[in-house]
């Protein structure tokens, strides 16, 4: 139970997760938002409509995955850090994972990082293919992971000496 | 140890300073406190209980508890958590209670006759005092702004958070930001600023506040006053808790994000309400491991967003577990949690040990609610607003007619809301007085309809029951 572990359950996730067949169509934001908080900047940040204006402050984010192309800019906004992208048609075993980042040391651009799934076990490795900085210090990185594990796959860890 | 590098904040290099700890030269910054000063030289023992010769260091960090008194330059009793150091200090471990009959004390100047007049006397430049300075302005009156501390923002200035809420109130904007921005919304030429004032007292009979600054007692007669001096991190009980090392966790976010000092190396985290997973994921960022995150409830009381944040980077959230207790000789070394059953009792077997520096408690605030009492406003208790807080009615002014308040003192919520009741409050003070540009009726209404709105989800149902009873009809 989410409310007791801080893990959202299989049941939750597939309420906020877009069809396979979206999915297999290319990049879009995945809200992993449960909770009824006073929170809307996910709404205002898009600027394509794709996140729905909220008539209660409180209510959950509703996402209209035909409109939302992906792009990333509510990556950044959102002061959950809750919402990421998820390409899986990145390459023919790879996909996409887009994550909000806010520690250091930053990644650089095609260096191999451990994979960490929402529990921050290591699922895997992955490759960053992109690091975009912002003004307000909430990074986004890149990363390509094998696409069966693009769904678990949501931090990253970087080793240095 | 100091934090080096930061993924959010940049610490400006002060000027090395040298002083004398117990005899030893060390160093630190200028104008630190002296006990961060302290805790970069690895040095958390600051004095020794009276009875028991235990050892003791700081909790609150931020001047409420005492836990951290000192002797300094033969001064006893100084809270070194917000004592500022200097080139040449002498800092002495303080045993027992300060000596005052042979104590070197700089007393303050005698108070001359002048009484300061102002029109609304704002206390406390946190969230709800700076925005009741902004709407007060707005309306067109003056406003003379007290702080005890030496910038303005309150708890805001270390909060590297984003916060939640609308646009309208800042959401997306990290709180050490939102500070910044209220600061610059003054009207400079209607707000007196005094900082490193603290007010001292309230006199019901004359209505008049006493307030400290630079070594001198200042009096201040002001028509409205408004009451903004927040709220102070709650203890919890269990053998050893107080260690030094035990601290409130908002005392380690003030040592590592306002000062730029690590307060350990292993954390056990006791509280998963916000404050608790929003500090452990910060000491995460600032190099620090956190080992667990516990909480005597069985559910997180936190936002989930910021719980899903922390087990993301590998720390488990342990619910109905508490402290069964603390071990250590001068230093919190290790602890002790337990399992709770249904009755929040103990379970036998269930015992988990940690090897832990720091132990960050994280259970709650209540209200710093001195001047409410010595105004006589009417109190009442309310444990879903922290505690003792007093009575208002919807324009935030107390059943002491002219004494208004905002934010956490006003009942424990957070951040966002402290902003508007503040705004209400500014605004309503200086109506009272006559002051209207034209949207005061307007501008009470949005406020009194925003606080309703960021009260109406779920998660303020316990706030919405303590307000019910804190109202004045």
């Amino acid at each position: 139970m989410l409310e007791e572990t801080g893990l959202p359950t299989p049941e939750d996730l597939a309420k906020v997760s877009p069809s396979k067949e979206r999915l297999s169509r290319g990049p879009v934001a995945i809200i992993e938002c449960f909770q009824r908080i006073p929170c809307d900047p996910c709404y205002a940040a898009c600027k394509r409509g794709a996140i729905k204006e909220f008539k209660d402050i409180n209510d959950l984010p509703e996402i209209d995955f035909e409109l939302c192309n992906g792009c990333g800019v509510c990556v950044s906004e959102c002061p959950g850090l809750a919402i990421f992208v998820v390409d899986q048609t990145y390459s023919k075993k790879a996909a996409l994972v887009k994550i909000p980042y806010e520690f250091l040391p930053l990644p650089e651009k095609g260096e191999v990082v451990d994979a960490l799934d929402r529990k921050g076990e290591t699922a895997s490795k992955a490759r960053v293919v992109d690091v975009l900085k912002f003004k307000d210090k909430t990074c986004v990185i890149s990363i390509a992971v094998p696409k069966e594990l693009s769904m678990d796959i949501r931090n990253i860890r970087v080793w240095r000496e | 140890m100091r934090i080096e590098e930061h993924p959010i904040l940049t610490f400006e290099k002060k000027k090395k300073v040298e002083f004398l700890f117990d005899g030893h030269k060390v160093w630190g910054y200028e104008g630190e406190p002296i006990a961060a000063a302290l805790h970069a030289n690895g040095v958390r023992v600051l004095r020794r209980s009276a009875k028991l010769n235990r050892p003791r260091g700081f909790y609150c960090a931020i001047g409420n508890c005492s836990s951290c008194f000192m002797t300094v330059n033969g001064e006893p009793n100084v809270r070194t958590c917000v004592a500022k150091l200097e080139q040449g200090m002498v800092v002495e471990t303080q045993k027992g209670k300060g000596d005052l009959s042979t104590a070197k004390i700089k007393p303050l100047s005698p108070s001359t006759s002048e009484i300061r007049k102002a029109e609304i006397a704002v206390i406390g430049g946190g969230p709800a005092g700076l925005s009741a300075a902004v709407s007060a302005n707005q309306m067109g009156a003056k406003v003379t702004l007290l702080d005890r501390n030496s910038k303005l923002g309150g708890q805001l200035v270390k909060q590297t958070h984003k916060f939640f809420g609308s646009e309208e109130e800042y959401a997306s904007i990290r709180g050490i930001d939102i500070a910044n921005v209220l600061a610059n919304k003054f009207d400079k030429k209607k707000t007196d600023i005094m900082l490193d004032a603290p007010v001292l007292g309230y006199y019901r009979e004359d209505g008049i506040l006493g307030a400290e600054q630079n070594n001198k007692f200042i009096k201040i007669k002001a028509k409205k006053i408004i009451i903004a001096t927040g709220a102070s991190e709650r203890v919890l009980a269990f053998p050893n808790n107080d260690l030094p090392g035990i601290y409130g966790a908002g005392a380690a976010q003030t040592l590592m994000n306002e000062h730029g000092v690590v307060p350990g190396s292993n954390v056990l985290m006791v509280g998963a309400g916000n404050v608790g997973l929003i500090v452990s994921y910060q000491l995460m960022q600032a190099g620090v491991n956190v080992k667990a995150i516990i909480d005597a409830a069985p559910r997180i009381t936190g936002y989930w967003v910021h719980a899903s944040k922390v087990r993301r980077l590998g720390i488990p959230i342990y619910t109905s577990y508490t402290v069964k207790e603390a071990h250590g000789k001068e230093n919190l070394e290790r602890a002790t949690i337990w399992r709770l059953d249904e009755n929040w009792q103990p379970i036998k077997g269930t015992e988990i040990d940690l090897d832990v520096d720091v132990m960050c408690i994280a259970v709650g605030l209540s209200p710093l609610n001195e001047l409410l009492w010595q105004a006589g406003c009417q109190m009442k208790y309310i444990p879903e607003l922290g505690g003792h807080t007093t009575l208002k009615n919807e324009d935030m002014e107390t059943s002491v007619k002219g004494i208004y308040v905002a934010g956490d003192v006003a009942g424990v919520e957070e951040a966002t809301s402290a902003m508007v009741e503040g705004s209400l409050a500014g605004l309503c003070a200086a109506k009272s007085l006559g002051y209207d540009n034209g949207r005061f009726k307007e501008l009470r209404q949005e406020a009194i309809n925003h606080l309703e709105t960021l009260r109406s989800g779920p998660i303020s149902q316990g706030i919405r029951k303590g307000l019910e009873q804190a109202i004045i009809t």
